[in-house]
């Protein structure tokens, strides 16, 4: 690789990443060292295996394989990737990762992505469409969210701003977020404090405390509250206090790159 | 007594049309060289039971075995969408696929329902989501101690259980290591129960504590080297994902699926 002797030298790349990769920037920045979180494969654990490898060392990661403080030194192309077993404090069978360690609240974080997510952080990855037994897209389904919705101590949501995402209502509720508002997750009886955060490559969104409402609370460099609405099914409220979000970092971007491209 | 037989012939005693079949791996330890041998045997209206149901049931779905499935998150993992079960389910190719849908939670304690001889599982779970709305087996259950209102979820009883193992020796005591999944709990839920493995030994090498079905709680054991491939038997091979990506291009479209599952599957004999 040649060296542009006349490039400006600073501590940070300038506008020199993608949406893509400020977002994951983000949502790493979200996870704090020594807490367990509960990681699902895709942006998820990219960006918990940044954190882990930035300023998070000892993040515990938990897969629901039955992986128990996996310490990849690659990102696993898989819930079941070997790396996970081989770097892991523990593997554990199936039922005893959702019933001995997430149901009673032992993992801090829940990390989820979402297909379709609303104004409450409800969030669907069954079926596209109004018609369960019809729909116009079958998607996965469930696996482990809805209980790592409902019982981490907090959740982290990433996923793409756009408004085939981001709807007025979610055609089918796989995890439960504020449900239809304030007082919702106490009718449900669901034990941890729900989305705190929503991730996105526009900007951060975080639940309003009065209206438990996803309120735009940060927007990432070069992206706008326009932009961010245009991406919103629903009319987005913006914080009074609307702040931006610090850039990715030379260092936070040199270890993504790492990670990402040791992928196919 | 584990019985010792061949693929053909285990599978050919022990899954019958109509079975309730659960084929386990959590991404590991996945039986396709077993899911092959049924789709080669032309099983029908099977009820085919897994929390991630991935390549080997599409490729099962897509070939017409399955008229019902039971599980929790259907999906190509680290790809995409299974396109055979998305058309069957979407479109009714090539015949209509009944749905009942849980959580990994829910699907997990159904098995440890199963295999504790109890005819439900107790959860938090559910609660607030649509599943309940559209699967009956999802039903609230108050705790006769604290008047909880918690989760029910019935027992699964697979009529077979089929998984695959890195070793048996020859009274077919499986030992098993790595990512152990459900496997343990779907053999002990079920009926009866089929074990692949990569090798049988004349001695296992005594690890204490080592996850192990003892082989008079399973019914055959059969001798099948990269049995999972292009899952993965943890220090035997690793995972194929060169192959899971190309899936996703094989099984889009019906014709090029069904011509790829000619050649590689049923012509391939009973070693595919």
């Amino acid at each position: 690789m040649s060296v542009d002797r006349d490039a400006p030298r600073s501590a940070a790349p300038s506008a020199d990443w993608t949406a893509d990769e400020m977002m994951t920037v983000a949502a790493a920045r979200q996870l704090h060292d020594g807490t367990a979180c509960f990681v699902g494969i895709g942006l998820p654990s990219t960006a918990a295996n940044l954190a882990r490898a930035t300023h998070a060392p000892n993040l515990v990661l938990i897969y629901e394989s039955g992986c128990l403080g996996a310490k990849p030194g690659r990102l696993p192309l898989s819930i079941g990737d070997g790396i996970l077993a081989d770097t892991a404090d523990a593997v554990v069978p199936v039922p005893e990762v959702f019933n001995y360690w997430l149901q009673p609240g032992r993992i801090r974080t829940g990390f989820l992505g979402a297909a379709q997510l609303d104004r409450y952080g409800n969030i669907n990855t069954t079926v596209i469409g109004s018609d369960y037994t019809a729909p116009a897209v079958r998607l996965p389904g469930a696996g482990g969210a809805p209980e790592i919705a409902a019982s981490c101590g907090e959740v982290v949501v990433v996923a793409r701003q756009n408004r085939r995402t981001f709807v007025d209502k979610v055609d089918f509720v796989t995890s439960v977020g504020y449900g239809d508002g304030p007082g919702a997750r106490e009718r449900f009886g669901l034990r941890g404090a729900g989305p705190r955060v929503v991730i996105t490559d526009l900007g951060v969104l975080q639940p309003d405390p009065r209206t438990s409402e996803l309120t735009l609370t940060h927007l990432h460099p070069a992206a706008s509250v326009e932009q961010a609405r245009a991406a919103t099914g629903w009319p987005l409220a913006v914080a009074a206090d609307l702040a931006s979000t610090d850039p990715p970092t030379a260092a936070e971007l040199t270890v993504l790159r790492a990670l990402t491209g040791e992928l196919p | 007594m584990a019985e010792l037989v061949s693929l053909a012939d285990g599978i050919a005693g022990l899954v019958g049309d109509g079975d309730v079949v659960s084929m386990e791996g959590f991404t590991h330890l996945i039986p396709f060289a077993a899911g092959h041998e049924i789709i080669r045997q032309r099983r029908r209206d099977l009820t085919l039971v897994r929390m991630t149901p991935d390549v080997i049931y599409d490729q099962m779905i897509g070939m017409g075995c399955a008229r019902a499935l039971v599980f929790s998150w259907g999906g190509n993992p680290g790809v995409g969408s299974l396109h055979r079960f998305r058309d069957a389910v979407e479109n009714g190719w090539p015949v209509p696929l009944d749905l009942e849908e849980h959580s990994h939670a829910g699907m997990a304690n159904r098995y440890v329902a199963g295999a504790s001889g109890l005819p439900f599982a107790v959860l938090r779970g559910y609660t607030g989501t649509d599943l309940p709305r559209h699967t009956p087996n999802i039903r609230p259950v108050t705790c006769p101690f604290t008047g909880e209102v918690l989760t029910a979820v019935p027992a699964l009883r697979p009529d077979v259980t089929v998984v695959h193992a890195q070793r048996a020796d020859r009274a077919g005591n499986v030992q098993f290591w790595g990512i152990s999944g459900v496997q343990k709990e779907a053999v002990l839920a079920a009926r009866r129960s089929l074990v692949t493995v990569e090798e049988i030994v004349d001695r296992l090498d005594p690890v204490p504590g080592q996850v192990v079905l003892p082989g008079w709680a399973v019914t055959a054991v059969a001798e099948v080297p990269g049995g999972a491939h292009p899952s993965y038997a943890h220090g035997y091979s690793d995972r194929d994902n060169d192959f899971y990506v190309a899936w996703d291009g094989i099984s889009r479209d019906r014709d090029t699926f069904t011509d790829w599952m000619e050649r590689h599957v049923l012509m391939a004999g009973d070693r595919a």
